[in-house]
This record gives structure tokens, sequence and C-alpha cells, in this order.
């Protein structure tokens, strides 16, 4: 394993899963399908996409007082992301996560990492995420 | 942990409140650690946001707080649900999502809040002094409850407003802190024609033009008389500035509570930037309220009005413009509880009734399904449903005053007095 880059982590956790990286913000509430993970804003670029699942990369959130809520439906149906990387911090979405830890629900890590690094994570490579934020790629797809 | 906890808040942790205010109180620490808080601040009051059906969580969080004999510690109000549960008016939701939707409701109200079910809790008597901290969520509620009553709060998460309520503290972050508060821009509305101020068509425009330029920073409006600005007007300002960007609290000078003067609100610093707004520029902005041209006598499938929640004055506006008119589409007045107790006192629910209004209480029609399925085009005079309308529904929404609104309804055709902008 060849860490790439070390984020910090905010809510931590170790998670493994690809990479969806989005290169513009979007925002959960309205943007995002809580029941499935699919990306509804049509005017993102990855509109259509699953998110569920994916280590999702986003240099920010288009701030919604409900992203919460949705984040913690989509935890509450297993469709959420396995971990969120982010350019900056949104409290918000990492409410969803402290009130499914208070459910019981399953939880996921949250970290953030500068909006460059974030740029230069590899698009759809399996990535592992640790509890010190340190974020690695299997050797041979390393580069 | 790093944030300095008082001994009455290490104490609730360790849940010698109960179950229920330790959860609130650990959600609240947990999330004033990642604002990087440090400390937590007691609060007067709650406006609850976060009581609209988004999916079954929400629910189950809420009945388990119910079960773990959560209470409320200070007066709380209630945000819209997805149900009208005053007034009964249709909502096309599937049977599970409205029962799911129902026990929400119903949850909230057995955590001791007040079944207020409005976006506009300040007209519903829920009315925090100037200086007290408070936790509010709702964007509109938010940037009245900072601007024009000059009390102190952050746009608060669905979730973290109820956990404030449980435990009643919050995080010391941002708009509490008095430093936070101070107009960084100031905004000069002095080349403004007049006329164009005494119009209430002017101020959800003025709001939107604002949220598009300052973002979540703090303005300050200079050059607008303080007898143009009534109460309604700044609640459709506030209410459009906060849906086009994330605009949490402005000043106007000689007008909200922090400014006597562009010097109080810029704390005695001058400002950073100053914009000369221009009847041009908020003509772009007008134009920007509407997602489709129409052409004058199209025909427009609905009337929305009611965003944030509409006044009792405001009721008595359309009824005095309708004139006993029987509308000839389908026209949403969105308001409180609060509002329909007030009509039915006065005999003004009967009389909008005749003229064809559909009352909505409880929730409105962007955040529920309550227009007729498919696709439309409204007519609003709400900058807020202008923008939320074609996103959340998939409806066109285009924009008039509350006079070309009542043209529009009686005629079934678009009707929109353009000649103040010319």
């Amino acid at each position: 394993m060849a860490v790439i880059a070390t984020a910090i982590p905010v809510l931590p956790g170790s998670a493994h899963g690809r990479v969806l990286r989005l290169a513009q913000p979007i925002s959960f509430w309205g943007g995002v399908d809580p029941h499935t993970g699919t990306i509804t804003d049509a005017q993102s670029e990855a509109s259509g996409a699953d998110i569920a699942g994916r280590v999702l990369c986003l240099p920010a959130t288009r701030g919604s007082s409900s992203s919460s809520a949705v984040l913690l439906e989509l935890l509450h149906r297993r469709n959420a992301p396995v971990a969120i990387v982010l350019g900056e911090i949104d409290a918000i979405l990492g409410l969803g996560i402290i009130v499914a830890r208070e459910m019981g629900w399953p939880t996921i890590p949250l970290l953030t990492l500068p909006a460059a690094a974030i740029a230069a994570l590899p698009q759809d490579v399996p990535v592992t995420i640790r509890e010190n934020g340190e974020i690695a790629v299997e050797d041979e797809s390393g580069g | 942990m790093p944030l300095d906890l008082t001994e009455t808040e290490r104490a609730m942790l360790a849940r010698a409140e109960g179950a229920a205010a330790g959860t609130a109180l650990r959600i609240v620490v947990e999330t004033a650690a990642m604002l990087g808080a440090k400390r937590l601040i007691e609060i007067a009051s709650v406006h609850v946001d976060g009581c609209l059906y988004h999916g079954d969580s929400g629910t189950l969080f809420v009945e388990k707080l119910v079960e773990d004999r959560g209470a409320v510690r200070v007066p709380t109000t209630l945000n819209v649900g997805a149900l009208d549960l005053a007034c009964g008016a249709p909502v096309r939701l599937a049977p599970h999502e409205k029962e799911m939707a129902r026990r929400m409701m119903q949850a909230y109200q057995r955590l001791g809040c007040t079944p207020s079910f409005t976006c506009a809790p300040y007209q519903a008597g829920h009315r925090p002094a100037r200086g007290q901290d408070v936790a509010w969520g709702e964007s509109n509620a938010v940037v009245f409850c900072n601007s024009v009553l000059g009390a102190r709060t952050n746009r608060y998460g669905d979730y973290l407003d109820i956990a404030a309520a449980l435990c009643g503290r919050a995080p010391q972050v941002g708009l509490h802190l008095p430093e936070n508060r101070r107009a960084a821009l100031a905004v000069d509305l002095s080349a403004l024609p007049a006329r164009l101020m005494e119009e209430d068509v002017f101020y959800p425009i003025l709001g939107s033009w604002l949220g598009r330029e300052v973002g979540s920073a703090v303005p300050c409006l200079t050059g607008l008389p303080a007898d143009v600005a009534t109460e309604d007007r700044l609640k459709a300002l506030g209410a459009a500035a906060a849906s086009s960007g994330a605009v949490g609290l402005f000043h106007i000078a000689g007008v909200t509570p922090e400014a006597s003067t562009l010097e109080e609100a810029t704390q005695g610093t001058p400002p950073e930037r100053t914009i000369h707004l221009s009847a041009a520029m908020l003509d772009a902005a007008r134009r920007k309220l509407s997602t489709r041209d129409l052409a004058p006598d199209a025909p427009i499938q609905a009337v929305a009005l009611g965003s944030p929640h509409f006044s009792l004055a405001e009721c008595r506006s359309f009824l005095a413009l309708a004139k006993g008119r029987h509308a000839r589409i389908p026209v949403y007045i969105c308001t409180g509880r609060h509002v329909v107790a007030r009509l039915e006192e006065l005999g003004l629910r009967s009389e909008l009734e005749a003229c064809g209004v559909t009352i909505v209480a409880d929730t409105c029609i962007v955040v529920t399904p309550m227009l007729p399925d498919g696709h439309g085009t409204l007519i609003t005079n709400s900058g807020k449903f202008a923008h939320y309308t074609l996103p959340n529904t998939g409806w066109d929404a285009v924009y008039g005053s509350l006079g070309d609104c009542v043209e529009t309804a009686v005629t079934g055709r678009f009707s929109r007095d353009d000649s103040l902008w010319l």
C-alpha cells in the first residue's frame, strides 16, 4: 500500500472503496436522492452517478440545513458513501453521521483535505481510508 | 475533549439528566468540536427546522428521543412539516410517507415543542430579545431573528436544533460572537428611485440580488427610508437573500437594531467594500426570479403565495386587491395556524375561500407535493418560492407583485405591470 494523501480525520474511521471525485460542489438536500444515493442535481458533472459505497471526494458542499437529514437517511438505508472527503468542513453534513451513531446505525469517516489535493485523487481507483486520515492505494495502481 | 465544559454539562453528558439530554448534549458537543468552538453557550429558545419529513430515519430519531424521555428545556417552536394538519389541504404523499410524516410532527410535540408549524415563528409570538442567544433553524427565520430582532443565532442544521433544545446549549461560534456580526460591506441604495422602495415587489428582488452578490458575508444597506421598511417587507427581503445566497444577517442603517448608523454596523471600521446599487442591477435580478419567459396573456396554471408564511396583513392585502372576484386557477396561500385562527375570528377565511383560495397551513407547496401532478407554470410574489419552485416541484415560476398575482388569478392568464421598471 502507498499513502497518496493524508487528510484530517474530522470524524475518524476506516473505509475502503472506489473514489468518486467531483470537481464542483453539490448540495445533499435537493441534489442527492436520499433513498438511493443517486446524484439528481442536473447541473452536477456527475448527475446520475451513485454515491452509495463510494469514497466521495469534493472540494465543498453547497450548504443546506437539511443535508444532515439526507445523509442520515442514506446511512439508515445503507446507501451512503463509505467515506466523505471534503475540501472544507461541513458541520451539518457531519451532524448526519453523529446522529446515525447515536441511533446505532453504521457510520462513516468524514475527512478534510485541501481542494488541490482532492483534485489529485485518482478517479474510480479503490482506496483505503485509515483512522489516522491516511488515504492509501494498492502499489500497482498507485502509479 | 478539547471543549471547555462546565460541571453541569459534564454531568448531563454522564446522563445525570436522562438519556435524551445526554444524547442531545453529545450531538451538540461533537458539532461544536467540528466547528472549532471553545465552549458552549446557554440558549433562550429554539426554532426547529427538522420536523419536515425526508425519510423514515428522521422520524425514528425523534421517536427515540421521546422514548428516552426527552423534554425541551427552553421554549421551542416548530417549522413546517410535510402535512397540513390544521386545514387539511391535500398532499400527494404515499400512505407510508404520510404516516411517518405525521408521526414525526407528533413526536416533536411530545418533546414539548409548540405545534406552530410555521416558517414565520417570529410572527407567531416567538420573538427573542435583542442580544439573546438562541438556536434557530430555517434560513428565513434565522436571517429575520438576527437582522430584524437582533437576537443571535447561526443557521442550525436538522437535528442540531432539537438537540440544542433538549440540552439548552449550542456551540459558541459564528453569529453568537459580536465581532462576527460586523458588516464587512456596505450597499448604497441612494441612487434608486424612491417610488421603487415604496412597493412590496421591490423587497424580494433586493434580497435576491443581495444573496447572489454577498453570499454569506454580512452587509449593511444604506439609503432606505425607515418609514418604508415594514416588518413584512424585511421578512420578504431576508427570505430571498437567504435562498439566493447564504445571508444569515443583514443590517439596514437607521432601521435594524444593530445599525443605528452604518458606523455602528461596521463596528467603527470602514467597510471593506461599498456597492452602489442601480435600478438596472435590480432589474437584472428581477428577471432572474422567473424561470421562464412568458408572453402577456399566456395561460398560467397556479398562483403560489406565502413564503415565508403569509401574515394577517398580507392576507388582507390579497382580499383588498381581489375585491371579491373569483380565481380561475388554483391559488395557494401558505400560512401558519396562528394566522388561520385570526382569519376565522375575523370572518376572513370564508372570504378568501369565496375567492377560490386554497389555504395551506403547517406546510407549503415547495416542501411537500401539493401542486397538481405534472408540469405547469405558477406566478408568485415570493423570492423564495421563485427560487425553489423549479428544483423542488418541477414547475416553472414567474415572479410578479401581489397585484400581478391577483390579476393573473382572476383571468387565468399572465398579467404583469412592468411599468415600474421601464
